[in-house]
């Protein structure tokens, strides 16, 4: 007999659970201070834990690093910089960071893992984004290490000496191989603060650069708090303060070293306008959005959180955004098929929610996609708002969560008004077919990057670093080692 | 017919970026599709195949045996499905519906001058009418590519109307033979044309030309179909053809369509994938889902 043609064979298909395998990981029960190539005690005698976000269950203990413990590591940076690593050439240099570089490569997959239970995001970013991005940082700032008279028009150019480096919790290890690679191929020894919420592959990083063999001293990582930050930031023999943050710290850190000879790079906040023209591909606009605002759970200091949305096209951008929002998968960070993790920490989740209660107490109208979120860890509804003017205050100010805010404008002149018009100048993207325009546009929006018909792309070779309140210094490329010599 | 298309007031705002499709493009094959949505995935696979032999050295016998494997793609392995339809040229739909006689296995010809569509309408619509009158289900007419490159398109678009007319009751796919088309642009410009026409289903290639059914183009396409269904309510099927010959790509274009179009479009009915070599393939992979072995070609037959 013949098979039968059913043509309802299937009514629903749906994915099965994909889980990334984690045996292969090693981790510590508990984790101690990385000071001069060794595992050392707080002497704060001091523990926190950190948290997979997505379960709420602990992953490790991690000390927590005093003034005592942060003189320790800066006195082990000054040495090795004094003794050995400004006396060695580019070349040798530029041979441990290409080290490190593979190293990480290899370990790639754990690193990954690693990242998305201490972070909660995607395994998908993780391991196709963040790792690789990391791994290229290192790649290419190891090159620069013997090239560095070609790097400045001073042509001798000098390390500054024991760079104190804070970075945040969105890009835990791609943030510390941005920081990391330009100070180490300039010629500097570092500090490294990790963020309290995700110390886990800064610690990993740790690992591998006392298999790498790297003189003693030459990179400290200290865990903990702000306090801990707040100690790199005050330690008069630091040289030069690299912060990656709020920008409420950034002040904070930018009072405390008036009058010192301490030089200083700060990326901080912002709130991107994302430009969609009524003739951009709107399609690829729309995946142009999703990745600017929802990348990451929205936890993207550079996130194109700010929607503006040529008149005659709105309407039909916001239905296929809307409908482009219900297919996104919210769930499990380890599930290779989830586009959105879990919210970094409680106090974040609580913040987003505050911000979208504020929204639709100033009258915003709210949409949100219907997915069905795990019962436990810390998720959110990717989010947007319409009907948001300039003055709301989900418009001003950065929720650094997958919340966006949708306006609409007519001309030019105003879109680049409106998109300008923030404390901000971080980012912005603009999509349409007309090249003229967007090289018009690059001139006129006060940003560090404007991204055309595309959002949200990073390379090592391109500068990254804001305007206003985005804070002041470039990161990657030739301009990111600029931050690191005199 | 329907109202001659005047593609300057329909559809003056749609373009596509290249660069961007490819990278929505391979978001689909990072999916993972594991266990029994895999299984599931490739059965549904199986169910939307056009079998299909277009060749001049076709004869009665190869299409005879291609209508059985059709019905049996693997009978040793009880509870899979049948193909969705075989495709032939017009010549041996008469031999096909005879070997598909006591069948639900549709019956697709191509028509108009396949695969280079270079004919007069006249013999374009007799070519049809002789395949419909046959009896074939469905009608896979190509496109005048060198009329739609010439900016010709009224001319396209009502070719494709009166085609549409000579079908009958057979369903019509309208091939774009995107190959040819050079841009994504045009794709989608040609979808459109074909869907306001009154295409059923519309469809990559003839496989004839290279590159045939990319993800790129496939995507372009479905996008088309589904700002149709957004505007209109009217559902619109497609096929791909030519090219997909591996289960993994097969299970990408079915993630695609979910993630597109939904779940309602992954039927037969509205989803097809014209090919040849896919059938065993999938069949092999659904041996090894279930049995965790992979058994030689030689354990599948090749009509």
């Amino acid at each position: 007999m013949a098979n039968t043609n059913s043509s309802k064979i299937a009514p629903e298909w749906n994915y099965s659970p994909a889980p990334e395998n984690t045996h292969h990981i090693r981790l510590e029960k508990k984790y101690q201070l990385f000071i001069n190539n060794e595992w050392v005690a707080p002497s704060s005698k001091k523990y926190f834990p950190t948290t997979n976000p997505a379960t709420e269950e602990v992953l490790a203990e991690i000390a927590w690093a005093n003034d005592a413990d942060v003189d320790k590591a800066v006195k082990a940076a000054r040495k090795a910089y004094r003794e050995v690593w400004s006396k060695l050439s580019g070349a040798e240099k530029g041979r441990y960071i290409y080290r490190i570089a593979r190293m990480m490569q290899e370990r790639a997959r754990e690193f990954a893992v690693i990242e998305s239970l201490d972070s909660g995001k995607p395994i998908r970013e993780s391991r196709d984004v963040d790792i690789p991005l990391a791994c290229n940082h290192f790649f290419y700032y190891a090159g620069w290490a013997d090239k560095l008279e070609y790097a400045s028009p001073a042509k001798n150019p000098e390390s500054l000496g024991v760079a104190g480096q804070i970075i945040p919790w969105n890009f835990p290890l791609l943030m510390a191989a941005w920081k990391i690679a330009p100070a180490l191929a300039a010629g500097n020894t570092v500090v490294l603060k990790p963020a309290e919420t995700t110390s886990l592959t800064a610690l990993k990083l740790a690992e591998i650069i006392q298999d790498a063999g790297l003189p003693a001293g030459v990179v400290n990582i200290v865990t903990g708090h702000g306090d801990t930050g707040a100690a790199i930031v005050n330690h008069p023999d630091v040289d030069k303060i690299a912060f990656t943050g709020s920008t409420n710290v950034g002040k904070i850190i930018q009072r405390a070293i008036i009058g010192t000879r301490k030089k200083s790079t700060l990326e901080l906040g912002g709130k991107s306008a994302n430009i969609i023209f009524d003739d951009a591909p709107i399609d690829q606009a729309v995946e142009g959005i999703v990745n600017g605002i929802f990348f990451n759970q929205g936890h993207v200091c550079c996130a194109g959180s700010r929607l503006f949305v040529q008149e005659n096209v709105a309407e039909r951008v916001i239905q296929k955004l809307k409908s482009r929002m219900e297919s996104l998968y919210v769930g499990d960070p380890l599930d290779k098929n989830t586009d959105i993790g879990a919210i970094n920490s409680k106090e974040q989740l609580q913040t987003i929610q505050k911000y979208i209660r504020i929204g639709k107490e100033e009258g915003a109208e709210i949409y949100q996609s219907g997915c069905t979120l795990p019962s436990k860890g810390y998720f959110c509804r990717p989010t947007l708002f319409t009907g948001v003017s300039q003055s709301h205050v989900i418009a001003q100010e950065e929720i650094f969560g997958p919340v966006l805010t949708i306006q609409t404008f007519r001309t030019l002149d105003e879109v680049i008004q409106k998109a300008n018009n923030s404390p901000y100048g971080l980012a912005a993207g603009v999509w349409t077919d007309k090249g003229s325009r967007i090289f018009n546009l690059t001139t006129k929006l006060r940003a560090g990057v404007v991204w055309a018909n595309t959002y949200n792309k990073f390379d090592p070779v391109s500068p990254f670093g804001g305007y206003k309140e985005s804070g002041f210094g470039r990161e990657g490329g030739i301009h990111g080692l600029s931050a690191y010599l005199k | 017919m329907r109202k001659s298309f005047d593609p300057t007031t329909m559809l003056s705002h749609i373009t596509v970026d290249k660069v961007g499709v490819e990278e929505r493009v391979a978001r689909f094959q990072t999916r993972s599709i594991k266990s029994e949505s895999k299984l599931q995935g490739l059965k549904m696979v199986l169910n939307m195949i056009d079998l299909t032999t277009l060749e001049g050295k076709d004869t009665p016998g190869k299409v005879q045996q291609m209508c059985y494997k059709a019905q049996h793609l693997h009978d040793v392995h009880p509870g899979l499905p049948c193909v969705a339809a075989v495709c032939v040229y017009p010549s041996m739909v008469g031999t096909a519906k005879k070997a598909l006689s006591n069948s639900s296995v549709k019956i697709a010809s191509v028509s108009t001058a396949f695969p280079s569509g270079q004919s007069t309408r006249e013999i374009k619509i007799s070519d049809t009418k002789f395949a419909a009158d046959e009896g074939a289900d469905e009608i896979d007419m190509v496109i005048s590519r060198g009329k739609f490159l010439a900016g010709e398109h009224s001319f396209v678009f009502d070719e494709i109307a009166a085609i549409k007319e000579a079908c009958g009751k057979a369903r019509l796919k309208v091939i774009l033979e995107t190959g040819e088309l050079s841009t994504l642009d045009n794709v989608r410009l040609a979808s459109d044309i074909a869907i306001h026409a009154g295409a059923d289903f519309i469809k990559t290639s003839t496989g004839k030309i290279q590159p045939a059914a990319t993800m790129q183009v496939t995507y372009t396409m479905l996008m088309a179909i589904k700002d149709y269904f957004d505007k209109t309510g009217i559902m619109v099927g497609m096929k791909p053809a030519g090219g997909i010959s591996t289960s993994k790509l097969a299970l990408h274009n079915l993630v695609m369509v979910k993630e597109v179009l939904g779940n309602a479009w992954l039927s037969n009915d509205w989803f097809r994938f014209g090919a040849s070599s896919l059938a065993n393939d999938v069949l092999m992979q659904i041996i090894k889902t279930e049995t965790g072995l992979y058994q030689s070609t030689d354990y599948f037959s090749i009509d």
